[in-house]
């Protein structure tokens, strides 16, 4: 059964492999994710994931608006009015010298709002391969299960389409395929690990904004990277999903965010609810015993 | 930004100011369809608690009560199945719910409690109905009244293992509120169709039960908090406050017409009705929970900033101990 939460260092062990590969996972930046969307369309390509419709959202440049059983990869674009005030370049500015003071917003440069400071954030999202993955903890069937990289993978030939894992994920990750009756999710391309091959996703970044690679090594790689950007004044850079104490024993695919996560549509604190799993059977157990205790008591006293 | 939760009704609570992705869900909305899963809630307690009522009929002679609840926890063993099979999204797989055993998924362990309790309350109402094999039927029936009660009560640990936090931190309570839903109904329904002189032990199993089923709700609606709203406004509020005075109502009835088969009809009925309506309410508020993304970020952002200022006040204070 494994450990249900806290810390874990080798979740392919536990999960009952021998010799296994080193844990893979992906280290998103978000801070060099460019909103191409290149994740998403390879992702597609690559998994035969089918088309989930065609909607204009309105929500910015966001048309694919969430993570869903046909959207392994989601790009999340946040615009921000509140960002930092303009910094004066002393860039040139258009016509006569001094006619315009360098600095100021242009008119064709302001919103309708008046907000001067427009943040753009993009991020690809994607299923995170929890350390303690709650949707494989529920899954009645078997058909969920920990690969010998420590990623997440339902098994389409055993799913039998209960909708179990879909409550129980905290990120809110995996769908059900109304027409198809089953529930998918980002494999973090199984076949194309078992080559030795990236996934499609990390492939197609043309920015590197996805990163793949052996967890400890991403571990070590987005500190570095996080620690660069503090120095650089990027006070508001953080990492997400990255810490093996956090309530869900860190993340397989983790996140380096330029503001809360709750922005891009991320829980801020998620706990793996198996955490209470102890807890709920005994309560369980206690209300069955009562029950008994109250069909006991019920017979003593009078029949009618 | 989408700031705020959106839909505005009755406000209990001032709106919580919180950040959000466009005011979208965080958690994905479960996909069990309704009415089969509040349905086979309401039948796993219904049944269960009958099948522990037809043993007590049995062993003090109650042949009436015995017959009625026997058939009772067989129909709704059988009822209870098709519904939960109905609900898969594959329901020509059902057996791969029978694959493995797994004690982190309650869903697995409850597939492991109905399908014994679905055939050997089977074998009881056969047995009872035929009066065929008359001591394999008693068997049985106590096997069925072993696991009715794990049957009316596994189905809190289904909906608290989940991310929804209306369900989640409600883990302890649950349980309970099933239990007396169930007990409530099991009485309920026997006091409709057992006659009177017969219905002592579910006349008493109903009101416990229903006074229980009232109370856990009323504490557990209080340790939830802000995260209960769901309880109190729309669709889901309405069916808990018709749940409340359903069951409320059945208890007045059945204590006030203590000595009259028709008062105790009537109370059956509303303790029924109250029963089915608040495996409905839970439902619901379940669904409005995973919904409404302030339900994830609230409560998660106040732990994180109690969880880090602890962390700060142990730096602070370290220098001074030290």
């Amino acid at each position: 059964m494994g450990r249900l939460s806290g810390p874990l260092h080798d979740v392919a062990q536990d999960a009952g492999y021998e010799q296994p590969p080193p844990r893979m996972g992906f280290f998103t930046d978000t801070s060099v994710c460019i909103g191409c969307k290149a994740c998403e369309v390879a992702c597609k390509e690559w998994n035969e994931v089918p088309e989930d419709g065609y909607l204009l959202t309105g929500m910015s440049y966001d048309n694919t608006q969430a993570l869903s059983a046909s959207t392994w990869r989601h790009v999340a674009f946040v615009e921000k009015a509140d960002g930092p005030a303009l910094t004066d370049l002393g860039m040139p500015g258009v016509g006569l010298p001094g006619a315009a003071t360098a600095g100021t917003v242009h008119e064709d440069q302001e919103t309708a709002s008046g907000d001067s400071a427009v943040r753009w954030l993009m991020s690809s999202d994607v299923c995170k391969h929890c350390t303690h993955a709650a949707c494989l903890d529920v899954c009645p069937t078997g058909s969920l299960f920990r690969t010998e990289f420590g990623t997440v993978v339902v098994q389409p030939d055993i799913c039998n389409g209960c909708g179990y894992c879909i409550p129980a994920c905290p990120y809110g990750v995996i769908g059900k395929r109304e027409d198809d009756g089953r529930a998918f999710k980002c494999t973090l391309c199984y076949d194309r690990l078992k080559e030795g091959q990236k996934p499609a996703c990390a492939q197609a970044c043309p920015t590197e904004s996805i990163q793949f690679g052996e967890l400890d090594v991403l571990r070590e790689r987005a500190d570095a990277r996080l620690a660069e950007l503090h120095a650089q004044g990027v006070e508001v850079a953080q990492l997400y999903g990255r810490d093996p104490e956090d309530g869900v024993g860190g993340d397989g695919a983790f996140f380096l965010l330029l503001d809360e996560p709750e922005v891009y549509g991320l829980p801020p604190d998620p706990v793996v609810t198996t955490r209470d799993l102890g807890s709920m059977w005994r309560h369980v157990g206690a209300a069955a015993a009562v029950l008994v205790g109250v069909g006991i008591a019920s017979f003593a006293g009078k029949r009618g | 930004m989408a700031r705020g939760g959106g839909r505005a009704e009755q406000a209990m609570v001032p709106d919580v100011e919180f950040e959000s992705y466009y005011g979208r869900p965080i958690l994905k909305e479960p996909v069990w369809k309704t009415p089969d899963v509040p349905l086979y809630l309401f039948l796993g307690g219904l049944g269960g608690a009958s099948a522990l009522l037809a043993e007590g009929a049995a062993l003090r002679g109650l042949p009436a009560l015995e017959r009625t609840t026997r058939l009772v926890a067989a129909a709704c063993a059988a009822g209870g199945t098709v519904f939960l099979i109905h609900d898969l999204g594959r329901p020509e797989r059902f057996l791969h719910m029978l694959r493995v055993l797994k004690p982190t998924s309650p869903l697995s362990v409850g597939s492991f409690i109905l399908a014994p309790f679905a055939t050997l309350s089977s074998v009881a109402a056969g047995s009872q109905l035929t009066g065929l094999f008359p001591r394999l039927g008693r068997l049985a029936g106590l096997g069925a009244a072993a696991f009715g009660p794990p049957l009316a009560t596994y189905t809190a640990a289904l909906f608290a293992d989940t991310a929804v936090p209306i369900w989640h931190e409600a883990h302890r309570e649950l349980p309970f509120v099933f239990a007396g839903s169930g007990a409530a109904a099991a009485g309920g329904l026997a006091m409709v169709l057992v006659p009177m002189e017969q219905t002592g032990p579910a006349w008493r199993m109903a009101v416990v039960g229903a006074v229980a089923e009232t109370a856990v709700v009323e504490v557990m609606e209080r340790r939830l908090d802000m995260l209960a709203e769901p309880y109190s406004k729309g669709f889901a509020g309405r069916l808990m406050r018709s749940a409340r005075l359903l069951t409320l109502s059945g208890v007045g009835l059945a204590v006030l017409g203590r000595r009259s088969q028709w008062w105790r009809r009537a109370a059956g009925v509303a303790l029924v009705a109250g029963s089915v309506t608040t495996r409905f309410g839970v439902f619901e508020g379940g669904m409005e929970s995973a919904r409404d993304p302030k339900y994830v970020v609230v409560p998660q952002k106040a732990r994180k900033a109690a969880r880090e200022s602890a962390r700060w006040a142990e730096r602070t204070a370290a220098p001074r101990t030290g």
